[in-house]
């Protein structure tokens, strides 16, 4: 029997790390083209929940979950543009500095506008109850998300590695001045990958509201457990982010079936195993610029 | 105009110099002028526990407006100085800058009771009070307890008898197997220890128990756990927002066992909503007190904030109100008259049936407390309103120290 309940939490923990996904993969795709880590993306993971909160009164849900990652993208155009811009060329640490800063302006500014209280928020009722599957529980909602991070996941794959964004995106990653001398402006696409990037946190900060507290301080939550993450997968790599997501997820989930004290720590312990035997993460690649 | 200053441009740079001044360099001097009786605020407004805080500087700054339009303490005003605790050595070298340098007369608040005991040797050395509002552990009273620090807020033990009453006549207890999701850290490890020997004492099994971390989001893992080992009662030792993340996901998950907890803010379970709400839980005080003190509070607190007071409130409220009162009734704010007065036991009005009282050997406020447990949904008039607020415990003809720990189970040597 206990391997049967230790199967049902390695399942469960699959389901996890689908959340730590779109998370870590909006992280970790700023990374890769911009060289900036954006410590503020916890921020628009939290707006995309408060957006959720506001926004479902109008449109309800399913409008919810389309609407406020567009909404946060579009707050990551301005972003971009007037903040994140300047700093790709400069120290890491100034954009460091910056983002950090801009994290803690976020939180505050939420806590003025909605104050510190959880807001209320649930699962839509046609989404409520649980699937039976043999003896193993699972959320109906929970399936519903993994759907979405699957679609997402798809959907980003094939922008990527199919059109002629990804293939610029994916050039800008390597040599950005190879990009230049071909008289392609990389500016435009880091824009774009920005966007991308916060309208994911944002996707997450939607599907997690009827789930956990919407509070000012749930950004700051999650944003140590996606980076982690990204560190696992290696940086630009697509597939490194989506096996460290699951494995993180797993570890976690069996962690908590065997000594739940260590639930919040065996992630680090992952981490460390990994960076020992694979210094660049386990799909890593060889990115000149950051060697 | 003036002759000292013989041009306009010299004018302003006195101006200005004397601004710089105020700003930077004198403060103390300046203020040394006023004639105001200056109280010290300190709670945590961000973190984990920082929902709770906030609704205590609400409560608290409700308390000093109505003292000051009162005529304030012995006909001077109260001038609040409140800030966010963050974590205990903050917490300590924010209590010792109020104390030391700007001349607070006591320290009121906090919610975590690590802080809370790094703010009450920061007092005791200062030789000032220090009302702990929030703080449960009961360490705080027992083998950490000083002179100079009191408790509004109920200690652990007082929680977990009041709502073990509530279990004892749902037949909850006896034989019946009980698993605890625990907060890790101090606050969560002391109420697990008081909850589980008052079930050893009742007869009642531990099914499980699991730590839990306090920035822990997920409890997915945990709920499949407690499915498996099927236990008669769920028993959520958590503590701020992790109690709201709990109740939003039991009831996703939908599992069929009892639900109670022996930690509770009704901030949490507010933030969790009407749809998520479940089980039996102690509270220290709740917006639907039948007292026409409570009554008056609720509707200013209302005017002001456009929504109801929870729990929290209440306490930094009514420590602020007890401390004015004092001084009032002693005409003198010094640390030692009052604390010799409230130790007399004198009583005050706590905003609820009966008169709550100081006990002299451990500082903790003896009072009246409550359960709560979901409306009927028909009974529900709007989204705070969904609680409803059992009989108040201990009953009118039984002694207020009965759910207080004895001497023997916490000494405090003051």
């Amino acid at each position: 029997m206990e391997i049967v309940f230790f199967f049902e939490q390695v399942l469960n923990g699959l389901l996890i790390g689908g959340y730590y996904l779109l998370i870590a993969l909006g992280l970790s795709l700023i990374f890769s083209l911009g060289g900036v880590v954006n410590l503020a993306h916890g921020a628009f993971y939290a707006l995309g929940a408060y957006g959720a909160v506001v926004l479902t009164d109008y449109v309800g849900f399913g409008g919810a979950l389309v609407l406020s990652p567009v909404l946060v993208g579009l707050l990551g155009v301005v972003f971009e543009r007037a903040l994140l811009r300047r700093f790709y060329q400069a120290d890491p640490i100034l954009s460091l500095l910056l983002t950090f800063g801009l994290a803690m302006v976020a939180e505050q500014i939420i806590r003025m506008i909605w104050g510190s209280t959880p807001l209320q928020y649930s699962i839509p009722s046609s989404l409520k109850g649980q699937i039976m599957v043999g003896d193993f529980i699972y959320s109906r909602y929970r399936l519903m998300m993994l759907g979405v991070v699957i679609a997402a996941l798809i959907a980003i794959w094939l922008l990527l590695n199919k059109t002629a964004f990804g293939r610029v995106v994916r050039a800008g990653t390597q040599r950005p001045d190879m990009v230049a001398v071909l008289g392609i402006q990389l500016t435009y696409y880091m824009t774009a990958v920005v966007v991308l990037g916060v309208g994911l946190a944002a996707l997450a900060g939607v599907l997690l509201a009827p789930l956990a507290g919407v509070h000012p301080a749930m950004g700051a939550e999650i944003m140590t457990a996606a980076f982690v993450v990204v560190v696992i997968g290696g940086l630009g790599s697509f597939w490194g982010v989506v096996l460290a997501a699951v494995l993180v997820g797993v570890v976690r989930g069996v962690t908590t079936f065997f000594y739940p004290p260590a639930s919040e720590a065996s992630m680090y312990v992952l981490m460390i195993l990994v960076l020992l035997l694979r210094p660049r993460g386990l799909f890593g690649e060889r990115i000149e610029r950051f060697e | 105009m003036d002759k000292t200053f013989k041009t306009r441009r010299q004018l302003l740079q006195a101006g200005s110099l004397a601004g710089a001044a105020a700003m930077f360099g004198i403060p103390a001097l300046v203020s040394a002028q006023s004639d105001k009786i200056k109280i010290g605020h300190l709670t945590p407004l961000t973190g984990f526990l920082g929902p709770l805080g906030e609704y205590g500087t609400m409560g608290i700054k409700q308390a000093v407006d109505e003292i000051n339009k009162s005529g304030g303490i012995m006909g001077r005003q109260v001038e609040l100085l409140t800030e966010d605790s963050v974590n205990p050595a903050t917490a300590a070298s924010k209590a010792q800058r109020m104390l030391e340098r700007d001349g607070a007369v006591c320290l009121l608040g906090e919610i975590n009771s690590a802080s809370g005991l790094a703010i009450s040797q920061v007092a005791a050395r200062n030789q000032k009070i220090f009302i702990n509002t929030g703080g449960n552990s009961d360490e705080l009273r027992g083998k950490s307890c000083n002179k100079f620090m009191f408790h509004v807020e109920a200690a652990n033990s007082m929680y977990v008898n009041t709502l073990g009453r509530a279990l004892l006549t749902q037949d909850m207890v006896k034989g019946k197997k009980w698993y605890f999701l625990t907060a890790d850290y101090a606050f969560g490890h002391d109420l697990t220890r008081v909850a589980s020997k008052f079930l050893a004492a009742n007869g009642g099994i531990i099914a499980g128990e699991d730590k839990v971390p306090t920035d822990a989001t997920d409890y997915s893992a945990y709920l499949v756990k407690i499915r498996q080992a099927k236990p008669d009662i769920v028993i959520s030792n958590l503590a701020g927002t992790q109690i709201t993340s709990f109740m939003k996901q039991y009831s996703e998950y939908g599992l069929p066992f009892a639900v109670a907890g022996f930690g509770f803010d009704t901030a949490l379970a507010w933030g969790a909503g009407a749809d998520n709400f479940l089980g039996t839980w102690p509270v220290i005080w709740h917006h639907d007190v039948d007292s026409p003190t409570s009554k008056a509070f609720v509707a200013e607190f209302m005017k002001r904030n456009g929504k109801p007071p929870e729990n929290q409130a209440w306490g930094d409220y009514l420590a602020m109100q007890i401390m004015a009162k004092s001084m009032n009734d002693l005409k003198s704010v010094d640390a030692l008259k009052v604390i010799e007065y409230l130790e007399k036991g004198a009583q005050f009005d706590v905003l609820k049936g009966r008169n709550g009282y100081f006990r002299d050997w451990d500082h903790q406020l003896m009072q009246e407390m409550f359960t709560v447990t979901p409306k009927k949904k028909a009974d529900v008039k709007d989204k705070w309103d969904f609680l409803k607020l059992g009989p108040a415990v201990p009953s009118a003809n039984e002694s207020l120290e009965i759910i207080a720990p004895t001497r023997q189970e916490n000494s405090c040597n003051l």
